[in-house]
């Protein structure tokens, strides 16, 4: 018995040691090992932790505080194939409970376990990208979308019974390319093709235009364009490369940040499926313009279905010499990228977090300063952008810094890219120009008995009818480009408490705000649903929010309160039409059966003063 | 002050200020006290628990992590952050199991002489999490009840940067986030009396416990029964 134990533990060592030669045991790739570990052995055993441990000089601690941080690493065994069903609020209101319901009876588990033969785990997991084809889910390396309860009790069956996973996407799914294996899992639905990015796009133009040009000459287009980031923050890139250009450095790394995980979003989804060379080729003319020869795309675990795509597209990009040494002959232009897989934290879009988890470390934020343009990756300036960021500035440089200025508004120029989704007949992805109203975006999208919508996702706001007149873009309604839509039937209280059991759920940990803040704060919403709420508890909510707001580490935090105060401010009678007066000066929330209750259990008897029934 | 030194203020106060140095640095050298959980003499900077927040040029920052600049205009000891220290404080207090009569480290408790410094003497309105984590007893000399820890990570910083041992190590994630040990408890790890993390004052809580010296010192003649926090900092002002 002893020697078998000793036999697997051998094997799951050897499997570690393997994962860490093939990154030549470099331990800032701590987390493409432990993902490759947890892809064999279906999680990350005692075994595999210390052998990486002694190879790589670290402590087992750190390397299981790393494990732990993310929710696609497993200390716990899992089955073999582990569903993992979305359960966004979109998901929720797209019939998610049916699914769910028709998932569990074919297993026999609950979302949480595993099944007795090892063979399925099924779990739910937070928005992945999938929102507009609800409900959805992951299985393993592939997504199942437009899920059904039949669809759904068909591909349970078919799991539980060992057949191959990739049949569920195609019976022919071995002599499928990498891209028609993405197309037959998941639709684009691009609903409005617009002037930069979806349309017709020609392929390197703007990477031949800039190796022609003067890096300084680059970011001076970029900045001239007003071109903004595109992941929600909207800092100036053309900027932000200028000073990671100025710092003194040896090495210099651009970064994409592919970890769109701000639920409601999908549009970077559709680039990197259509647009992949567009990307590589932003990335490679921001490399130019700043003078890094390292790139990483940071891909969120939830797109792991694209990582051959992606592979595939910078495989072929390094044999037409548009990535590696002397890119289209240019001497000393010499750029790669690799691929960094996330494993399920939305805090890693946040650029420090998202470094730190590159290096291998938990995926914490940074203290700042100093800011990655400064002392990034590994302490070299870095820097990191969105997608859609840099598949704009390719097309700047291809078609020039007017032309993108002269799209928009006076303070978002070009276009954006729309992620709709919820109460709508055509979900998708709109590329419009910056400063179309809300309520023209809703109406090509057939939403016309929306009620509510969600602008930016849950750190954005939630507005009504009343504003829908109002602009998107950094002048009115700044968005990363998340558009959720809710008809009247929906319970804007109900939605309230799902993003705020997302932000907890999402939340690093690391400063005491955002860790215990929001968990008190989802509490005082319940009492507000639960109908024990009085007039002061609005107060609560807002300075229990300031506070968050305020003292937070990083912009998880410092949003975190948002969906409780645009509610607040936008749907006061949602909030009036549940609250009370306090009674007696009590509060309303307590209640003296449940609090005297572990009392009664400890001392085995009924309460002389509180229990009417006394003499029973 | 040398040449490259500027100045400062902090409250209307005029503080002097190395270049590197952060608001907490200078301000602990002027004699100015900006209450603090995570942060610890000999230690780097964490930024954590968010109790040190002042407003620098009116944005809100950690004074143990912001670095000081010359005309910098801080503000600290306002109604408005003396607030929102004490609601950090209150979450802290909610989120482990502080009952302060039943713990040892009652009286020489950071969190408890921040408490009665920022004025928290009346129940507060959130409700308490309660956790239910099993004690650490293993070692001989040392216990470890982690329902009292701030996440502040001191004995992580501690053990790593002083003792070069790694005894301690965050796991989780979120409300989850806990202080775990290198091993499979505290006895299966190299954790001694002696460390710098255990008995250097470095806990500021009851989590880590040395056995058998408990209540040596009486309740009424410890640390904080002298003296309110912060207050040997701010006797060099004076």
């Amino acid at each position: 018995m002893n020697g078998q134990a000793d036999h697997q533990a051998d094997a799951i060592a050897a499997v570690a040691e393997e994962a860490a030669a093939a990154t030549g045991h470099d331990r800032h790739r701590l987390l493409d090992m432990l993902l490759a570990i947890q892809e064999r052995c279906r999680w990350i055993p005692p075994a595999a932790v210390e052998r990486l441990a002694a190879s790589l000089g670290l402590t087992p601690v750190f390397i299981r505080g790393v494990a732990s941080f993310y929710s696609f690493l497993s200390l716990e065994p899992k089955g073999k194939v582990i569903i993992r069903l979305c359960d966004d609020i979109i998901d929720r209101h797209a019939g998610l409970d049916a699914v769910l319901a028709a998932v569990t009876d074919e297993l026999g588990i609950s979302a949480g376990e595993t099944t007795a033969d090892g063979a399925v785990s099924l779990e739910v997991t937070p928005c992945i990208g999938l929102c507009d084809q609800a409900p959805a889910a992951m299985v393993n390396d592939i997504v199942l979308t437009s899920l059904t309860p039949e669809t759904a009790r068909h591909a349970a069956r078919h799991l539980k019974a060992g057949k191959p996973l990739h049949d569920l996407v195609s019976p022919h799914f071995a002599g499928l390319t990498p891209q028609q294996r993405v197309h037959a899992q998941v639709a684009s639905n691009i609903r409005a093709p617009g002037a930069v990015l979806l349309g017709e796009v020609p392929r390197e133009a703007g990477l031949r235009r800039a190796a022609t040009m003067e890096p300084r000459a680059i970011i001076a287009a970029i900045i001239a364009s007003g071109l903004r980031g595109c992941g929600g923050a909207g800092f100036a890139t053309g900027r932000k490369w200028e000073m990671a250009a100025r710092e003194e450095a040896s090495r210099r790394v651009v970064i994409c940040n592919a970890d769109e995980g701000e639920p409601g979003t999908f549009k970077d989804r559709v680039l990197l499926t259509e647009r992949p060379h567009l990307l590589f080729e932003g990335m490679t003319i921001a490399a130019r313009a700043i003078g890094a020869a390292e790139g990483i795309l940071y891909l969120r675990g939830e797109y792991v279905y694209l990582r051959d795509h992606l592979e595939a597209v910078l495989a072929e990009r390094r044999a037409a010499g548009l990535l590696g040494h002397a890119i289209l002959g240019c001497g000393g232009f010499d750029f790669d990228i690799r691929l960094q897989l996330g494993a399920g934290a939305y805090v890693c879009g946040e650029e420090g977090a998202l470094i730190s988890s590159c290096e291998g470390l938990r995926g914490e934020p940074k203290t700042r300063p100093p800011f990655p343009v400064q002392r990034g990756y590994l302490g070299f300036p870095t820097v990191v952008n969105n997608v859609e960021t840099l598949c704009h500035a390719a097309r700047i440089l291809d078609l020039g810094p007017d032309w993108y200025f002269a799209m928009g508004t006076a303070g978002s120029h070009g276009t954006k890219l729309f992620s709709v989704s919820g109460d709508c007949r055509a979900p998708g992805v709109y590329e419009l120009p910056y400063g179309i109203t809300v309520g023209e975006l809703l109406a090509l999208a057939g939403a016309e008995d929306a009620a509510a919508v969600q602008v930016g996702g849950p750190s954005g706001v939630m507005i009504g009818r009343d504003s829908f007149h109002r602009r998107l873009g950094f002048d009115d309604l700044a968005t990363g480009g998340a558009i959720i839509v809710f008809n009247g039937s929906r319970n804007i209280l109900e939605i309230v408490d799902y993003y705020l059991a997302f932000f907890v759920h999402e939340s690093c940990g690391y400063c005491t705000p955002c860790r215990v803040g929001n968990v008190f704060l989802r509490q005082a919403i319940a009492k507000f649903r639960h109908g024990h709420a009085s007039a002061e508890d609005v107060e609560e909510l807002r300075t229990l929010s300031a506070t968050i707001i305020e003292t937070s580490r990083c912009g998880l935090g410092t949003t975190s309160p948002n969906p409780v105060l645009s509610t607040l401010s936008h749907f006061p009678l949602v909030y009036a039409a549940v609250t009370r007066p306090a009674q007696d000066g009590q509060q309303a929330s307590f209640d003296i059966q449940s609090a005297i209750e572990t009392a009664r259990g400890i001392a085995r008897r009924r309460s002389f003063v509180y229990d009417r029934d006394f003499s029973q | 002050m040398t040449d490259k030194d500027f100045t400062f203020t902090i409250d209307g106060a005029s503080v002097t200020a190395q270049p590197g140095q952060t608001i907490m640095e200078a301000a602990d050298a002027a004699g100015i006290y900006i209450p603090r959980l995570c942060d610890h003499e000999g230690l780097r900077h964490q930024g954590s628990c968010r109790v040190c927040t002042v407003k620098a040029a009116g944005r809100s920052v950690a004074a143990c992590t912001q670095p000081a600049a010359p005309g910098l205009v801080v503000e600290s000891e306002t109604p408005h952050i003396q607030a929102m220290r004490k609601s950090l404080v209150e979450m802290l207090f909610h989120e482990g199991n502080h009952i302060c009569p039943v713990c040892e480290a009652s009286g020489n408790c950071e969190l408890q002489a921040m408490a009665y410094r920022l004025g928290m003497v009346e129940p507060t309105k959130l409700p308490y999490l309660e956790p239910t984590r099993p004690v650490d007893a293993s070692h001989p000399g040392i216990a470890l009840d982690t329902n009292r820890c701030i996440s502040c990570g001191r004995c992580i910083r501690a053990s790593e940067d002083v003792d070069h041992k790694g005894v301690f190590g965050y796991c989780g994630r979120g409300i989850h986030r806990r202080i775990t040990v290198n091993g499979e408890d505290l006895a299966h790890t190299d954790a001694a009396v002696s460390d710098h993390a255990i008995s250097g004052g470095v806990c500021p809580v009851g989590c880590i416990i040395v056995k058998r010296v408990g209540f040596r010192l009486p309740i009424g003649a410890r640390a904080f029964d002298r003296q309110i926090i912060g207050e040997a900092i701010e006797e060099k002002r004076r």
